[in-house]
């Protein structure tokens, strides 16, 4: 890539013995690279990403991507709230995937806890995990074709994930921030009828919508062109870069927490991982393509083999009881008044727990010293990793494609800068 | 183990090969939780990390977190997450320092430690030696001070708020306009060290709570300030023998009771004769006033 066709070499055989003239002409001035910036507002950028690119002409030089401008002190405020409060938190972190971000700190509290969870709670919290990852799929392969300059597949994918929001709002009350997954199991059981809209929408709706959308691109020869080769990653520079989700499958390595290290329910799942061939930019694109359609997959077996029972642990010194019940019992009363106030303990011990958020592993390490407030909360993000290698794999491409290796990434700020 | 959380098998002879491999550099070996975690020297670091990723199979450094310990002599501990993806492994590697001490830097063993090692810098100023570019990464350009440090307020030091007369984004101290509100749960019967008010006979500290609701006074206060006001007797008995003690005076009371025909008189007679001149002066500067706007 050093070697473009536009940068003219002087010398070698050519001119053997030949005086050359090095004076310079009006048509031959000198061209200095020149710094951008991209960002902090621009609309490819996903959120407020700052990058500071050197260009030769047109071809990246170096990448700086500066972040933390939405940096809102998440991991510190978390100290100072007891381990319920701090969960909405956790819906703020990536706004687009709302339920996997619970998903990781739920579970790390019930492993410091070592407290189990109801089979009907398991379900449900896969259930609305792959709802979740189709949901941010909308948004991202949505987003990703628009960058790249087709605007109809956006629109149409859009309404999908207007029905997902929906599915969350019946669930939990809350478009976005569901705060629905909760240690011990989840907030609520659902009504029947929620299960059967999400079972008809998962067997007609989506395939329908999504696979009209996305034949308007995988084939789309301007949709190649701008992605096919773009940002390739090798399997060793995967794994250096620290890099999971949709991009290290991209590059070829079948690597799937929900497969290798399962949670939940997903060790009854039977689904397929993606990965790509190349580990460019299309790859990742189709990886998340197919990781729908596995999403559909999961979301059917959860319907169809959900038992009943209780949604939620029935320890009551982690798990509060409901209203109903606390308007009945003195005892239920007293813990619910307790858990709510002081809060439950957890015992003194540290974990890192990491899942399979859609956009990659997202991890908690969490510190506990025995009291009610975590002592310390780690999150580790999914796209500060792949930002990092934004350099990596934008030297020597066009200006032009760092919104498609932006929009490959799946990079959402809330969660990058914490 | 009854929770659901992810699903790590251990690693049989990870003990004793970890043992092989690092030699005098391992210092401590725990597995908790389903998790293994061991405590390296700090010097050697980046050839533990060599070691483990050739040898040991650990190809994928995920996370490195800082965490502060401020009664302890190395008060940070950093700390490594460590994946194999061939051996379906983690391990949590882990060095302490204090604020001067340099780690030494594993960029060049992974260089996806380069961010996160400058986070680890930014949030608690650990230092790293050997990062190519050890910069702040998620506070403010030209922050002071490093935020995840137990000593550092949740609220921060400065605020800042865009400026209508400077037309720019000014930087303030912080003043709030409420307290943040520290609730301390704790169970007074488990583990709170603060006495609550009226329960001075649990028998405190007797120092000054550091958090909760305040003591006013402990009972043996209480009984002194009691007895300090009951010692001295009173000067003088408190008795009312003529009508000026109780502070109605007759003369007062003739003078209301007049009734007086002429209001407008006795009013002017009162009323302080410079009023209405005071209230003309601010006239004058108002000259000088607008030749300022026009200045600016």
């Amino acid at each position: 890539m050093t070697d473009t066709p536009h940068v003219k070499h002087y010398g070698g055989d050519m001119f053997e013995g030949y005086p050359v003239d090095t004076a310079e002409t009006a048509g031959d001035q000198a061209v200095t690279n020149y710094t951008i910036n991209f960002g902090p507002q621009h609309p490819a950028a996903h959120g407020v990403l700052r990058l500071v690119l050197e260009l030769d002409g047109e071809i990246i030089e170096r990448v700086d991507p500066h972040v933390g401008l939405l940096h809102r002190g998440t991991e510190k405020l978390i100290e100072y709230k007891t381990y319920l409060q701090a969960l909405p938190y956790f819906d703020r972190l990536d706004y687009c995937s709302p339920l996997a971000m619970e998903h990781s700190y739920v579970l790390a509290i019930e492993k410091l806890l070592d407290l189990e969870v109801p089979a009907r709670g398991q379900y449900l919290r896969v259930l609305f995990a792959e709802l979740t990852r189709i949901c941010n799929h909308m948004l991202n392969i949505g987003s990703h074709v628009m960058d790249v300059g087709a605007m109809t597949p956006n629109l149409w994918v859009f309404e999908l994930r207007e029905d997902c929001l929906n599915f969350f709002e019946r669930a939990s009350g809350a478009r976005m921030h569901s705060a629905y997954f909760r240690p011990g199991g989840v907030h609520q059981d659902v009504p029947e009828r929620l299960l059967y809209d999400i079972g008809e929408w998962v067997e007609k709706r989506l395939p329908k919508l999504f696979g009209d959308a996305m034949s308007l691109v995988i084939d789309n020869r301007i949709f190649k062109q701008r992605n096919v080769d773009i940002a390739t990653v090798s399997k060793e520079d995967a794994l250096a870069w620290g890099f999971s989700g949709p991009l290290i499958r991209g590059s070829g390595i079948a690597w799937d927490l929900r497969k290798s290290q399962p949670y939940d329910a997903y060790a009854k799942m039977e689904f397929d991982i993606p990965v790509g061939t190349r580990g460019d930019c299309y790859d990742r694109f189709m990886v998340r393509v197919e990781e729908v359609y596995q999403s559909a997959k999961i979301i059917k077996q959860c319907l169809r083999d959900m038992p009943t029972g209780p949604v939620a642990s029935l320890d009551r010194k982690v798990v509060p009881p409901k209203r109903g019940e606390m308007k009945q019992s003195m005892e239920s009363l007293i813990h619910h008044f307790k858990l709510y106030t002081e809060g439950f303990h957890v015992p003194a011990g540290e974990v890192y727990v990491a899942t399979e958020s859609p956009k990659g592993e997202f991890g908690v390490y969490l510190v506990s010293d025995g009291s009610n407030k975590p002592y310390r909360c780690k999150i580790r993000p999914t796209a500060f990793s792949h930002l990092q290698a934004m350099e990596m794999m934008s030297k020597g491409h066009m200006l032009a494609d760092t919104t498609a290796i932006i929009g490959a990434i799946d990079v959402v700020f809330g969660e990058c800068d914490r | 183990m009854a929770h659901q959380a992810p699903l790590v098998a251990p690693r049989s002879g990870l003990g004793d090969a970890l043992k092989a491999a690092l030699g005098a550099d391992l210092l401590v070996h725990v597995f908790a939780a389903d998790e293994d975690s061991i405590t390296v020297d700090r010097e050697a670091i980046a050839g533990v990390m060599i070691v483990l990723r050739d040898k040991l199979e650990y190809q994928q450094l995920m996370e490195i977190a800082g965490v502060d310990y401020p009664d302890r002599a190395d008060r940070f501990e950093v700390v490594y997450h460590l994946l194999s993806v061939t051996k379906n492994h983690r391990l949590r590697v882990r060095v302490c320092t204090d604020e001067a001490t340099p780690v030494p830097s594993i960029v060049p063993v992974w260089p996806v430690a380069g961010w996160l090692e400058r986070e680890v810098f930014d949030m608690y100023g650990v230092l790293f030696a050997g990062n190519p570019d050890l910069r702040r990464i998620l506070t403010d350009y030209g922050f002071q001070g490093h935020p995840q440090r137990k000593d550092f307020p949740l609220t921060g030091y400065t605020e800042l708020r865009y400026s209508e007369e400077d037309k720019r984004v000014v930087y303030e101290p912080v003043r709030l306009a409420q307290d943040f509100r520290n609730f301390d749960f704790m169970s007074p019967w488990e583990g709170a060290d603060y006495v609550l008010p009226g329960d001075e006979k649990a028998g405190g500290t007797g120092e000054a709570p550091g958090k909760g609701a305040p003591t006013p006074m402990t009972a043996a206060q209480v009984k002194a300030s009691d007895d300090k006001a009951k010692a001295p007797p009173p000067p003088t008995p408190k008795t009312t023998d003529t009508a000026a003690q109780t502070g109605a005076g007759a003369k007062v009371n003739k003078a209301a009771s007049k009734t007086s025909r002429d209001g407008a008189s006795a009013k002017s007679a009162t009323k302080p004769a410079a009023t209405p001149a005071k209230t003309k002066a601010p006239a004058k500067p108002r000259k000088p006033k607008a030749d300022q706007g026009g200045d600016a």
